[in-house]
């Protein structure tokens, strides 16, 4: 039973890696490859999120901090130091991130709850704030145009496989990271936190770990998105950019690691059919949400495999949570 | 320094803590006593402020009764948010994360369909009749309309206090807070209180939307500006806290407009650095009379 199921999910899994490797020789336009690489990229980002929400049960509405830090290490690097510095300045962001994670993060595990929730927030907007006001270093309102990859990464085709190896990689190292002791050390915190204590972890000291290593991979996302529009825009640190990787995570199912892949690829590729007809996207995203919070709180994955569940005749195996494990 | 400027300063402070504090108490009314984490109470702040600009500016209704029509239109609205929605998830694990975004959704509808119906300009409401001169004193001149503001806001204080601390229904409201089930078995309608609540605090919020229009002008995005400065507000004052967030709004208010004197450049800056230092020593408000937070 076990080991059936670890087939047919290494059978999703190449599957999904065709498919997408697959998107540069099967598209019709170039415009199909700029959104596989979106898709990539917030579903890395939201499924780094879900690490804090679906996992730990620690909801951030800061992550855009990390994004766009990512994002503007790279900005601010080729428009002050040079276009040589492109390759350079992704691992310094990513350090800077890391670093700064670090910090903010030992501030905000003092609190739970909304608490945290705001605090996240808090930070998030204030770097945004220093971003927009900044005119002369960080190009404001303006962002950042004309960030071109230097040498070979310059061609979008080889920039996407790029993406798609750095993100199945990535997504490969968060699922073992899932479903190892460590990940369920994670679970536990969500549900009892006390039984963490008695067993003699440290609840806090995971909670920092988890709340670093997510924002690690926000920041990768963030300096992969830096090359594929070819600019940035302060938009990328505002708040409304962290609640979408929410939005993700519910549409998926925050209780299925693959739940906020799934919401990424949903999301966006509703976003270019229906926000292509209206400027009214906002409304349908904000109903489908809506519909998803109050009637499908398991999410797209969730609610298949209940489904599942349910046609086989056999009992979910355990809780909400335990879901979670099985897969 | 003069003293004029300073004057000056801290009166401006206080007009907008007045209204910082009006849509603040809606907020942490919800959260005192339903627990509810109301994200989209900006929205109910933008849809009172269009309630009036629609009331005023198209209608040519009298801006005090329209600020009240206002004020009840957002308060149904919210009701029927709370009744419809809201409700559904009461209860459910990990409740607060999906009340912040079933409300988050609330705030891309509302958005949306305001822009459905007034366009995307800026609106504008001008002030009431026998409100649009200035009181001098010196080389200073302060607008009337501050101090009807100023006005209102303690007119809406002290009835809050007196109706939380005096009535029945209050004393309702604070038992809601804390403990349901026992109410419920004392015969309360509880489910019948949370909507009356939520509908109280919408209607204070639209109600400041439609008293904020003649200073500023009415857009899409209002909503979005006051909850950050909301939640601000009601960081600083204890999740919850009336009084705390009327402290906490006279805190952020003067800290804004001295901010604004000095350093215009960076002035919002400073609301997000009083949050953070605020969440990161005393998260359960600066202003607080005991320790909520739990270990």
């Amino acid at each position: 039973m076990f080991s059936s199921s670890k087939y047919k999910f290494g059978l999703l899994w190449s599957i999904g890696f065709v498919v997408f490797a697959l998107v540069p020789v099967l598209m019709t336009s170039r415009y199909q490859m700029n959104l596989a690489s979106h898709i990539l990229i917030w579903g890395l980002f939201a499924v780094s999120f879900n690490m804090l929400w679906g996992v730990t049960g620690m909801l951030s509405f800061g992550q855009a901090l990390y994004f766009g830090i990512g994002a503007y290490s790279i900005g601010l690097f080729v428009t002050h130091a040079g276009k040589g510095w492109y390759l350079a300045a992704i691992p310094i962001g990513l350090v800077v991130a890391t670093g700064l994670s670090f910090l903010i993060g030992l501030l905000v595990i003092r609190v739970s709850g909304v608490y945290f929730t705001m605090l996240t927030l808090a930070f998030a907007q204030l770097a945004w704030q220093i971003t927009f006001k900044w005119y002369n270093f960080t190009g404001g309102d303006d962002g950042i145009q004309g960030i071109i990859a230097p040498g070979i990464l310059a061609d979008k085709m080889v920039y996407y496989y790029v993406i798609l190896v750095v993100v199945f990689l990535s997504v490969w190292f968060l699922k073992r990271l899932a479903y190892s002791p460590f990940g369920l050390i994670l679970r536990c915190i969500q549900q009892n936190p006390n039984r963490v204590r008695f067993i003699g972890r440290s609840v806090k000291m995971n909670q920092l770990r988890i709340y670093v290593i997510s924002s690690f991979f926000a920041a990768l996302a963030g300096t992969l998105m830096a090359g594929v529009d070819n600019s940035i825009h302060t938009d990328m640190l505002y708040w409304t950019t962290s609640g979408e990787v929410i939005l993700m995570s519910v549409l998926g199912g925050i209780n299925q690691f693959f739940g906020p892949f799934i919401g990424a690829v949903i999301l966006i590729l509703l976003e270019d059919i229906i926000g292509a007809k209206t400027e009214y996207w906002p409304i349908f995203l904000g109903t489908i949400i809506m519909v998803f919070v109050i009637a499908l709180p398991r999410g797209v994955v969730g609610e298949l495999r209940h489904i599942k569940h349910r046609l086989k005749g056999t009992d979910e195996p355990g809780g909400r949570h335990e879901t979670h494990a099985a897969a | 320094m003069d003293v004029y400027f300073i004057v000056t300063q801290l009166i401006s402070g206080f007009t907008m803590a007045t209204l910082l504090f009006l849509v603040a108490s809606g907020l942490t009314l919800i959260f005192g006593v339903g627990n509810i984490f109301n994200f989209a109470h900006g929205s109910f702040y933008m849809i009172g402020a269009y309630f009036g600009y629609q009331l005023v500016s198209v209608w040519k209704v009298n801006f005090w009764i329209a600020l009240v029509a206002a004020g009840a239109g957002a308060g149904v609205v919210g009701m029927a948010a709370e009744y419809l929605f809201l409700r559904r998830i009461y209860g459910r694990a990990q409740e607060g994360g999906f009340q912040i975004l079933l409300t988050y959704c609330l705030i891309l509808i509302f958005d949306d369909l305001v822009k459905l119906v007034w366009g995307t300009e800026y609106k504008s409401i001008s002030k009431p009749a026998g409100f649009e001169g200035a009181l001098h004193w010196g080389e200073i001149a302060i607008p009337t309309y501050n101090f009807a503001i100023i006005f209102i806001g303690l007119v809406v204080v002290l009835a809050a206090w007196w109706i939380l601390s005096r009535t029945r229904a209050g004393r309702i409201a604070r038992a809601s807070a804390v403990d349901r089930e026992m109410l419920g078995s004392l015969g309360v309608n509880v489910p019948l209180t949370l909507t009356v609540v939520f509908g109280l605090a919408t209607a204070l919020g639209g109600m400041t939307g439609a008293l904020a229009a003649p200073l500023r002008s009415v857009t899409p995005g209002a909503g979005i500006e006051v909850i950050i400065d909301s939640l601000i507000v009601v960081v600083l004052g204890g999740m919850g806290n009336f009084w705390g967030a009327w402290m906490g709004a006279m805190l952020l208010g003067e800290v804004n407009a001295f901010a604004v004197a000095f350093v215009p450049e960076w002035a919002t800056l400073f609301s997000y650095l009083v949050m953070v230092v605020t969440l990161i020593f005393k998260p359960e408000g600066l202003f607080a009379p005991t320790r909520l937070r739990k270990a």
